[in-house]
């Protein structure tokens, strides 16, 4: 038995856990050509930059307000799909219309980031036309005072499927007779709505809420480094692609490292401080 | 909302009622609207079936634009406007990017890596998923807190980099499969997933002298197919979607995998032309054909894989991965 289980542990301790340990060079002046063990300590002094770099300050209101964006306007868009579909009475146009937006859930971002540029870039489907007729064309996909709003978009276009899906699912294991008791007690469909529908998605909605919070400091970074140029860093730098910036393109590996360190541990305390949230509110939680 | 409720319960001459003889003349199983459920009024209809259609149609568009162009000629290009279907369809951009330039190479390196390397994914994540399914092994607790662990913290890309940089890994392809060799959440889905087989079928075997590794192959992973389809699928889809990994750690452009050159080319419009060889000979194709060929490229291993995808992530994983 320890056999079966002795291949994936020795995974996680080496590639998890391990590199977790070597976040000690956020606590030391690293340079890459005396190695770890010999660069001399730094202390706190890269914590205590983090007050004071401009660069950080900048990526973290950046980080806050996307997900922000994200939290008000991606995260219900799937539960307002899932209720509309639900309300249909047609299972095939049901399950044309979930095919059709689960998909672009598989696509790379690449390819999801290429899509839109044909749509809205420079030379899309909008701006083309408006500059054959000689019309300014609209600064959609680079322009940094839409760029957050775009990345919300692009992440809605991207991800609405999948939440959809895991709604649906939910929603189907409604008790019928509830909703029809419900009616045969004068709910009107509003109420039903708010006393049967809601009441029953309640945990799935609380969980996918928790793994929200949980992901709030790990935005991802491909969408963001991909766009990063068009739009400039200003807009664009969230926590993530800073750690890219500072540690593989200027060189400081152990400032790099400090803000990555603290962007983990938020993020664990995000999600540790959500689970214990669902549990309070009586839900089973994640862990 | 009168005539629907005559719809589903009004007895019909004969003794059953006409929504039953409708589903068998259909012989389809969309189901019918609930007795107690009004049905909207012509407001509410129009309006559902218009969102309905805008999503659909923002969903759709791009791709369908995007593939439309990949098949567009020189002429259909130069009349400029919106092409959705091109007058004289050409594989031309295909053909260019298909004969053996970079953008073939990088198609072959990206098979390569996803089949090799879900292969490999399976392999650890199914083994240790079992030896974690049996509670009553001594250990498996802690190993399963590790596992839970690394769902919460993640190490963080500069101290990883390093490990790969000190492992002698950096512009290798292991480096693009084994820093995310098992995915905790996949690990947990199959673990639960095993879990859930019953018990007694294990005890049987064992009586009839199986061990360890005969239970697992013969009686584990038979019954497990679907979900182990599945995983398979996401961790098929993870590589072959992949771009992080490959930025961090290659430095060889001979060696990159598809979604590099796609960036390289489509969304930083380097020539390809010229990367191609395919100054020579007659006039090539358009460059924006070709970028959306290299794009519709990408996409198509999905798409193929799209419908399993679906049809399983609904049935099994979904309801199992909630519960646990």
């Amino acid at each position: 038995m320890y056999l079966f289980m002795a291949p994936g542990l020795f995974y996680f301790l080496l590639f998890v856990y391990f590199p977790l340990a070597g976040n000690i060079i956020a606590f030391k002046d690293y340079s890459p050509f005396i190695g770890i063990r010999e660069s001399p300590w730094a202390g706190l002094a890269n914590f205590e930059r983090l007050f004071t770099d401009p660069l950080f300050s900048q990526a973290l209101v950046n980080t806050l307000q996307i997900e922000t964006l994200q939290l008000i306007f991606a995260f219900p868009a799937p539960l307002l799909l899932a209720l509309l579909l639900n309300s249909l009475i047609s299972e095939s146009v049901k399950r044309s219309i979930q095919s059709i937006v689960y998909l672009p859930y598989f696509l790379s971002w690449v390819i999801v980031i290429a899509l839109w540029q044909q749509v809205f870039g420079g030379a899309g489907v909008i701006n083309q036309p408006l500059r054959d007729a000689g019309i300014d064309p609209i600064s959609i996909m680079d322009n940094p005072s839409f760029f957050k709003f775009l990345v919300v978009l692009q992440s809605m276009w991207k991800e609405i499927g999948w939440g959809t899906i895991i709604f649906l699912a939910a929603l189907t294991k409604i008790d019928m007779q509830l909703y029809e008791a419900a009616a045969m007690d004068g709910a009107n469909s509003r109420r039903r709505l708010l006393d049967v529908t809601l009441p029953g998605i309640r945990s799935i909605v609380i969980l996918l809420l928790i793994l929200r919070m949980g992901s709030m400091f790990s935005t991802g970074f491909e969408q963001y480094f991909l766009q990063r140029n068009a739009v400039g860093p200003d807009a664009a730098e969230v926590l993530d692609t800073l750690v890219y910036t500072l540690g593989f393109q200027s060189g400081q590996w152990s400032f790099g490292a400090a803000v990555g360190l603290v962007r983990g541990l938020v993020a664990a305390f995000l999600i540790l401080f959500a689970n214990w949230l669902a549990k309070k509110f009586g839900e089973e939680g994640l862990l | 909302m009168a005539n629907v409720t005559q719809d589903v319960t009004t007895p019909i001459p004969g003794g059953t009622t006409r929504v039953s003889t409708n589903w068998f003349r259909r012989g389809r199983t969309d189901s019918a609207r609930p007795v107690w459920m009004e049905e909207p009024g012509p407001m509410m209809k129009t309006a559902k079936a218009l969102t309905l259609i805008v999503i659909v149609i923002i969903m759709l568009f791009p791709m369908v634009y995007v593939l439309a162009m990949s098949f567009s000629s020189q002429a259909d290009a130069a009349r400029g406007g919106l092409i959705l279907f091109p007058q004289s369809p050409t594989l031309d951009a295909y053909r260019a990017i298909l004969g053996g330039g970079v953008v073939s190479r990088a198609l072959q390196v990206s098979f390569g890596l996803t089949l090799f390397g879900t292969a490999l994914q399976m392999i650890f994540t199914a083994t240790m998923a079992y030896g974690l399914s049996r509670t009553t092994v001594i250990g498996s607790k802690p190993v399963l807190y590790i596992v839970l662990g690394a769902m919460i913290f993640s190490p963080g890309m500069i101290p990883s980099y390093l490990l790969v940089k000190e492992l002698g890994l950096l512009n290798t392809y292991a480096s693009l499969i084994v820093p995310g060799l098992v995915s905790a959440w996949n690990l947990i889905i199959v673990r639960n997933f095993f879990m859930n087989i019953p018990r007694e079928l294990v005890d049987a075997a064992r009586i009839d002298g199986a061990n360890d590794a005969q239970v697992f192959t013969q009686i584990i992973l038979p019954l497990s197919k679907a979900v182990l389809a599945v995983v398979a699928l996401f961790y098929g889809v993870s590589i072959w979607n992949s771009f992080f990994n490959a930025i961090l750690y290659l430095n060889e452009t001979s060696k990159w995998p598809i979604q590099l050159v796609l960036r390289q080319y489509v969304l930083q419009g380097t020539n390809l032309a010229s990367a191609e060889g395919l100054q020579s000979g007659a006039a090539p194709p358009p460059a924006e054909t070709i970028k959306m060929a290299i794009v519709v490229i990408a996409t198509v291993p999905i798409l193929l894989v799209y419908p399993f995808l679906q049809k399983y992530f609904t049935k099994g994983v979904l309801t199992g991965s909630i519960k646990g």
